[in-house]
């Protein structure tokens, strides 16, 4: 049985000089937490089972800071490591690839030009391309929009590009099905109503989308405890729990966290 | 000493390269056949689907054969374990190494295809290259087809994805693994470690 995966995040500020760790809330306010390729060093001797690193600056002057940043990670941080900010073409892809990095997320530039996840699955394989989805609760419920029950009634999700600084109108579950259909073979799920928030996952868009897809679903946003964790391996069929600032700031271990879920009966990796 | 890594053109081979590095395999590439000559190891990758890989790799068959049969240690991982049995439901018709007599299958439409993620080991026969391995160890898997050798025999591991997977097998001084050792953390390394220990002897 595959195991449910522990995945750190590391949101990258490519503005200074090798790089810099950075956290939000709630897509706003920002803390420093260190220098990538230290960070993805200590998560990887902690246990972590993939490394996902988000150029939030997104631009493509500094593409170059990231793979260099790939390139000196993959030396000695030997899991998967996912990349993602700011890719929009297939030559800008193997540039990431080329660094060192397994896959690739697209967030803005697949919603712009769906086509490129297709391009890029049939050269690099479906595996190599990550969609991520920034999911965020409509409660004006329209025509023809997936509706989900939640604790606060029913609503849809409405997808974010951009680094969540603009709405697209586009409904996030028929997109995570229809970039599957493109060929993405996984789907980072983040909740913008929890992201940075330590309210735990947003588990009726966790458990809705990882049910319609038959490729793992990464749930992000809102955990601050190893019960968040539980939470949603429990109550969805999430593949694995990404997240940031519990890591970053928190008094837990990738390995701590991954114990504590172990002794409670997920089948974690230890 | 040195450790040649098969580049036939399909893809990304610098985290096998880095993970060889790391654990002093002094790794270097081979781009002809010519370039296998002295190895004191033979790795071979495999990124992509098998027919492709099978038509980049042809013209280093005869090649690797002689070494292989003049006792080189050998290592093929993922594809490059696929690429040694006789065929694939992959692309019908392509010819694999066969090495290995059975067939390459697909995962059963019941599972997630493709296996994605960290699985764990089940030993079925207690070779060197498995050292410091215990049974339950997870290794990252990423694949949508599998081997089944004709002869169980050459079964080194198995795990379960719905169905029984051939996770490893080994013949002679041959070893090939379906995951991938280079990004499975310090167990896949202990597995690496244990190869270029292999080629010093």
């Amino acid at each position: 049985m595959l195991a449910r995966r522990i995945i750190p995040c590391l949101d990258c500020d490519l503005g200074v000089p090798g790089g810099r760790v950075v956290k939000g809330i709630e897509f706003k306010q920002i803390r420093y937490a260190g220098i990538p390729w230290e960070l993805a060093g200590k998560y990887y001797e902690d246990g972590a089972d993939e490394i996902v690193f988000l150029d939030i600056t997104a631009s493509a002057e500094r593409r170059e800071t990231m793979t260099s940043v790939i390139k000196k990670t993959s030396r000695s941080v030997f899991v998967p490591l996912a990349v993602g900010g700011g890719i929009s073409s297939v030559e800008q892809a193997r540039e990431v690839f080329n660094a060192g990095a397994d896959k690739i997320t697209l967030n803005t530039s697949a919603l712009k030009r769906p086509e490129l996840i297709s391009e890029i699955a049939e050269k690099y394989g479906n595996q190599a391309v990550v969609l991520a989805i920034d999911a965020k609760r409509r409660f004006n419920i329209e025509e023809g929009r997936k509706v989900v029950q939640t604790e606060k009634g029913p609503c849809w999700f409405e997808c974010s590009y951009y680094g969540g600084r603009q709405f697209t109108g586009i409904d996030a579950i028929a997109w995570a099905k229809r970039a599957v259909s493109l060929g993405a073979g996984e789907i980072l799920l983040t909740s913008m109503d929890r992201d940075g928030t330590y309210e735990g996952f947003d588990i009726p868009l966790t458990d809705t989308v990882s049910k319609i897809v038959n490729v793992p679903v990464i749930a992000s946003g809102g955990s601050a405890s190893p019960d968040h964790m539980l939470e949603v391996f429990e109550k969805t069929n999430a593949s694995a729990a990404l997240a940031a600032s519990i890591f970053h700031f928190g008094e837990w271990t990738v390995g701590s966290v991954k114990s504590y879920l172990k002794e409670r009966g997920v089948n974690v990796r230890i | 000493m040195a450790i040649v890594i098969v580049d036939y053109g399909m893809g990304n081979l610098f985290s096998i390269y880095n993970a060889l590095d790391y654990v002093s395999g002094n790794p270097r590439f081979a781009h002809d056949p010519q370039d296998l000559n002295g190895a004191d190891g033979i790795v071979v990758p495999g990124v992509g689907a098998f027919g492709s890989c099978m038509s980049q790799l042809s013209r280093f068959k005869d090649s690797l054969l002689e070494h292989f049969q003049d006792g080189v240690p050998m290592l093929g991982i993922c594809v490059g374990m696929q690429v040694l049995f006789d065929e694939s439901e992959e692309n019908p018709g392509a010819a694999g190494l066969g090495w290995i007599s059975g067939k390459v299958v697909r995962l059963p439409d019941s599972v997630m295809i493709p296996q994605m993620g960290w699985n764990s080991l089940s030993i079925k026969q207690p070779v060197e290259i498995l050292n410091g391995i215990s049974d339950g160890d997870m290794f990252y898997f990423v694949h949508s087809y599998y081997g089944q050798p004709v002869d169980s025999s050459v079964i080194a591991a198995t795990t379960d994805h719905g169905v029984e997977v051939t996770a490893a097998v080994t013949k002679d001084n041959l070893f090939a693994t379906q995951f991938h050792p280079e990004k499975s953390g310090p167990k896949g390394l202990k597995i690496l470690k244990n190869f270029v220990r292999a080629t010093q002897c």
